[in-house]
């Protein structure tokens, strides 16, 4: 408790590009970052393998691959490799994490719709298009929305990690504060992240409620 | 970095297997003990939550906030109460990453009873306690193994995240790695953990295969 109090009470850690405030920012910019980075690629690619129901199996394959990667170990490389000149190469691993859940969640919940439902938006006359747009994404999205939700989650951990090669954010206090043996720094920092995480989780129940249709969240419910 | 630093030097791996050989046992140890405490721990929650609805919602509710908790940040709250590069301080942590995936596949498992099978149980005789270790866990074992599947492959990867708190298993080769700029330990470590997620996949597959003898009946029929 007293760490606690010692970091959040010195001045000096609000103020400044090294204060809560401003590596707070750095942590949001770079988890959105890496985070709509991700959606551009995962949700187009799962919209069609689900729709499609082509590569689904390589998609299930490398979702499972994914799980067992060692995030630090894959930050570490992949900026040993493209090397430490800015903080962009930073956000490759975190990119690499976070598409997964999103192609997946993606691809089973397009791919999870009901067949009746599918043939009778055919029946009624629509096209593919409209099919997947109007039909499959409405009623997949809880589904797409959990994987975003455990992304999001993901980017923001993995963020606190990349501190150790460079990545500025939350993480800094953690692994700055181990190296100086700084604790109440270490903790501060911890707390903060768990703050964050805390912050997304409760973000993506509001924009569930906000963006699910109350048809389909009722079913999701009854299930 | 540097350009002619091959990816892996193969005698560097040579001359540390016994190195090599007891950081994969910690690591071992230390995702494993999780797993196996998380599942004696979520079989009774579960159930419970099974048993009293009310319990349900709160539960997994929990087991949410719990999983979302980044395990860098989890590792360094714990320090002042278990210690720095101590093997309890990785261990907690993961139980409860176990607990969240497992108590809700738990519940899941035991929902996907259908009613009919449970009323047949019922009209054969069976009293509650003997239903539910006879018909309704037989049944529940598919959800709970894919459960134990994410959750075991997860915990052997997050393991590595401990070595930045001084005990990370095989982790400790990516921190050693890039202190020295050298991509040999750190591919060693990647490809290690990786293995030994898929074979503990392997196993638990396995083990889904044995325990439910009546899938693969019904497949081939």
């Amino acid at each position: 408790m007293n760490w606690l109090i010692e970091f959040f009470g010195t001045a000096a850690n609000w103020s400044g590009p090294s204060g809560i405030p401003a590596r707070l920012l750095e942590h949001v910019e770079f988890s959105a970052v890496a985070l709509l980075l991700s959606m551009i690629i995962a949700i187009p690619l799962g919209l069609f393998i689900g729709h499609t129901g082509r590569g689904g199996v390589v998609v299930v394959v490398a979702a499972n691959a994914a799980r067992a990667l060692p995030t630090l170990g894959l930050v570490v490389l992949i900026v040993l490799l493209v090397g430490v000149g800015s903080t962009w190469p930073v956000l490759a691993p975190l990119i690499a994490l976070a598409v997964p859940p999103i192609l997946v969640n993606t691809y089973e919940g397009i791919r999870g719709v009901e067949r009746d439902l599918r043939d009778a938006a055919y029946g009624m006359g629509l096209r593919g298009g409209q099919v997947l747009l109007k039909v499959l994404v409405p009623v997949a999205l809880p589904l797409i929305l959990l994987g975003l939700r455990i992304a999001a989650i993901q980017v923001v951990a993995t963020a606190t990690v990349a501190a150790y090669v460079g990545l500025g954010g939350l993480g800094r206090y953690i692994i700055d504060g181990l190296a100086t043996k700084d604790f109440p720094s270490t903790l501060g920092g911890a707390v903060l992240v768990v703050a964050l995480a805390l912050l997304v989780q409760l973000g993506f129940a509001v924009l569930q409620r906000a963006v699910v249709s109350p048809g389909v969240s009722r079913r999701v419910k009854s299930r | 970095m540097n350009d002619t630093e091959p990816l892996v030097r193969w005698d560097w791996i040579g001359r540390h297997i016994p190195d090599i050989t007891e950081r994969l046992l910690d690591h071992v140890i230390m995702a494993l003990v999780p797993v196996l405490l998380g599942l004696l721990i979520a079989l009774p929650l579960g159930l419970a939550s099974a048993r009293w609805r009310g319990l349900y919602q709160p539960t997994v509710g929990v087991m949410n906030i719990v999983y979302s908790l980044p395990s860098l940040a989890v590792f360094i709250v714990l320090i002042p109460v278990t210690g720095l590069a101590e093997r309890t301080t990785v261990i907690i942590p993961l139980t409860f990453y176990t607990l969240a995936v497992l108590v809700p596949a738990v519940v899941d498992g035991l929902e996907s009873v259908p009613d009919h099978v449970r009323q047949s149980a019922v009209a054969m005789g069976f009293g509650p306690t003997r239903r539910l270790l006879r018909v309704d866990m037989p049944i529940a074992v598919p959800v709970v193994l894919a459960g134990l599947r994410v959750a075991t492959v997860s915990s052997i990867s997050l393991v590595s995240v401990g070595a930045l708190i001084g005990r990370g298993g095989l982790g400790y080769y990516f921190i050693d790695g890039w202190q020295r700029q050298f991509y040999t330990p750190i591919i060693v470590g990647i490809v290690l953990v990786m293995v030994l997620a898929v074979l503990a996949d392997g196993v638990l597959i396995l083990a889904q295969r044995l325990l439910t003898p009546w899938a693969r009946a019904r497949r081939t029929s």
